[in-house]
Order: structure tokens, then sequence, then C-alpha cells
């Protein structure tokens, strides 16, 4: 989408480029960790490569590597990755109106290139969305010049991770960088009690249910606990609604 | 030593999968033409099924080997794990999560040995 000329032309593509350039080397870093932390989790160079020309997505893309290192069934790989994504489920709610007025092809690519950093910095510089068609261009072509540059920041950073990882040994286990990036993300989620509670709940049943086959046990652990964490708002807001 | 080229037609079907993944949860909501609405229990699942899921891979990979409990604190994971997670709820940032953890991690699992 940042090869369509008229988005890159339009002065809005160099401002929504600026306003990512500050998070532009935390973003490489991430990247270069996770470039390195596939490859040092087992995956060939070729197959992160692939990874990360592809995916896209750094977080689903370290949870779902060792599930393929593991042998997991496709379907217990996707779910998990799609479980992890869902936060972008939520975005897409919220982008639907700035992007509804585009044909299919283009609003997929739009929502394939929108990452988190971009997803935030896009809603707060635009709380609405464009009413004309010239305010509608604009809003198209600030997303297209940020997400550009996240792209290649995350791009580049990542494929020379990829290839930094041949010259470190693997007894180092840089690998477990991945895990503390997600760590990281995990700890950014845990706004609420309830989501404590999830948290809780799913790593003790993902370790309890273990010997389960097929690495089932990331399913179950998310199904136990969306469930538990339900419940309990249900019960709550039944509370709630007896004292008053 | 180093993988380079090796792969098979699995793995290659997985990552094609998962960037169908990509796409259809960062489009979601757009994906169709008309507007459909979602079930209530469905949007307030949301809420809860991202953090799960991170916490269902990151745990076994920080507090078991292969699925074991680990018996022993001297492990370098618990240690980075606790300093990277205090790390993020002090400053609320990704990089020094991992810097800070990595910090902890190599000095205790290559000089000690956890």
């Amino acid at each position: 989408m940042f090869l369509n000329a008229e988005l890159r032309r339009h002065p809005a593509f160099m401002q929504g480029l600026r306003t990512l350039a500050p998070q532009a080397p935390g973003i490489a870093a991430w990247g270069l960790m996770t470039g390195v932390a596939m490859v040092k989790s087992g995956l060939s160079v070729f197959e992160a490569v692939a990874m990360t020309l592809l995916v896209f997505a750094g977080s689903a893309q370290l949870a779902a590597t060792p599930l393929m290192i593991a042998g997991a069934p496709a379907w217990v790989i996707l779910a998990t990755a799609f479980c992890v994504n869902l936060r972008f489920v939520v975005f897409s709610l919220h982008l639907r109106e700035y992007l509804m007025h585009l044909p299919r092809v283009r609003r997929l690519w739009h929502g394939y290139l929108c990452g988190d950093i971009t997803y935030v910095l896009f809603v707060r510089r635009f709380p609405q969305p464009g009413q004309t068609a010239a305010e509608r261009l604009e809003r198209e072509a600030w997303l297209t010049g940020n997400y550009g540059l996240n792209w290649f920041s995350w791009i580049s950073a990542s494929l020379v991770g990829i290839v930094l990882a041949n010259f470190i040994p693997t007894h180092w286990g840089l690998g477990f960088a991945g895990i503390l990036c997600l760590l990281a993300i995990q700890c950014s989620l845990a706004s609420s009690r309830l989501r404590v509670l999830a948290a809780v709940v799913a790593g003790g049943v993902a370790v309890a249910a273990y010997a389960l086959p097929l690495k089932l046990n990331i399913v179950v652990a998310i199904g136990v606990a969306v469930a538990a964490s339900l419940s309990l708002e249900r019960l709550r807001s039944l509370r709630g609604a007896a004292g008053a | 030593m180093m993988d380079w080229l090796g792969t098979d037609l699995w793995t290659l079907a997985v990552i094609v999968g998962l960037t169908v993944i990509t796409v259809i949860s960062r489009s979601f909501f757009f994906l169709s033409d008309k507007a459909w609405p979602m079930p209530g229990w469905a949007q307030r699942g949301l809420q809860y099924a991202p953090i799960a899921a991170l916490s269902a891979v990151v745990v076994p990979e920080v507090i078991t080997v292969q699925g074991t409990l680990i018996s022993s604190w001297q492990d370098a994971r618990l240690f980075a794990a606790a300093a990277g997670a205090a790390a993020f709820f002090w400053k609320r940032n990704v990089l020094l999560t991992i810097v800070l953890g990595m910090g902890v991690y190599l000095p205790l699992h290559l000089g000690l040995g956890w």
C-alpha cells in the first residue's frame, strides 16, 4: 500500500511517517530480538525469514514458534496465534469506520499492515473518521506513511537479527528473550483484576494440563481462563444488582 | 551448527496459515462489506482471551522443563521473569523488560549454570 503513488505524494504521508519516527528505534530493537529468538528457538533461517516477511506479527510469531518446534497440530498453532491477535480484532472494530469506504482488497492491505503502535498513534491523531473525500484520503495517506516506516523498521531489524543469530551460540539461551517479550505484552494487558485472574488461571491450567497430547493444554487453558473470568464477571454484576 | 535452508511443507503451510490469521484478525470487522453484530459473551470474552493465550504460552516456558515443574529455585528463568515483570511495571516499556530480564538471565545462566 505504501507503493501507491497517490498516497505517497499526499503531505499527510510524511506527517504520519514522522509521527512514527521516535518509536522506530524501539520497534527495530524488538524486531531484532524477535529475529534472534526465532532462530535460537529452532526455526531454520529460511523459515524465520518467511515468518518475518509474511506473518508480520511479533507476538503471534513468538507464541507460535515453540509450538511449531514441539510439533503441535496446525490448528492448535493457528488458534493460539489468533487468540494472541484478538486485540487486533478489537482494533478492527474501531478502524472499520475509517476504512469502510474503500474497496475490500485495499481495506485488507491496510488492516494487515496496521500493527499496535500505528493503531494507537492513528486514532490519537484522528479521533474522528473523515467526513469528506479529502479528509478520508488524508487519513489513509497518514496511516500508510505511519505503518510504512513501522514495517520497514520491523522487517529490516528482524532480518538483521536472523543473520546475527548465526554468530551467537545456542546454549546462551537467547531464545528466552522472546518469552520476556511476550511477558511484557502480557503485563501490559493486565489492566483489571479479572484479566489478572485470567492470566493466573491460564498459566496454572497450561502447566497442570501439560501432559495433554498435541499441545492442547494451551487451548484448554485459554478456554478455562476465559470461562472463569466471564463467570466471575457475571457473578459480580449479579451481586452488584442485588446490593443496589 | 546453524540450520539455514531446512524446512518442510508442513512448516511452510503453518507459516502461510499464520499469515492468513494476521490478515483476518487485523481486518476482522471490515472483512465483510456488511456490518454484523457480535454476541455479547464473545465481545466480553475478547477482554480476557489475549492475556490468557500469552500466559498459557509464557508460564510453562518459565516454570517447567518440558512440562515437568522445576524442582530447584536455582533457575535463571525465574529471576529473569521476575526482573522483567518488575521492569515493565516500573517503566511500562517492552524493550526495558527484555533488556533487564536478559541482564539477569545471562549472568545466572552462563556464569552460574542455572
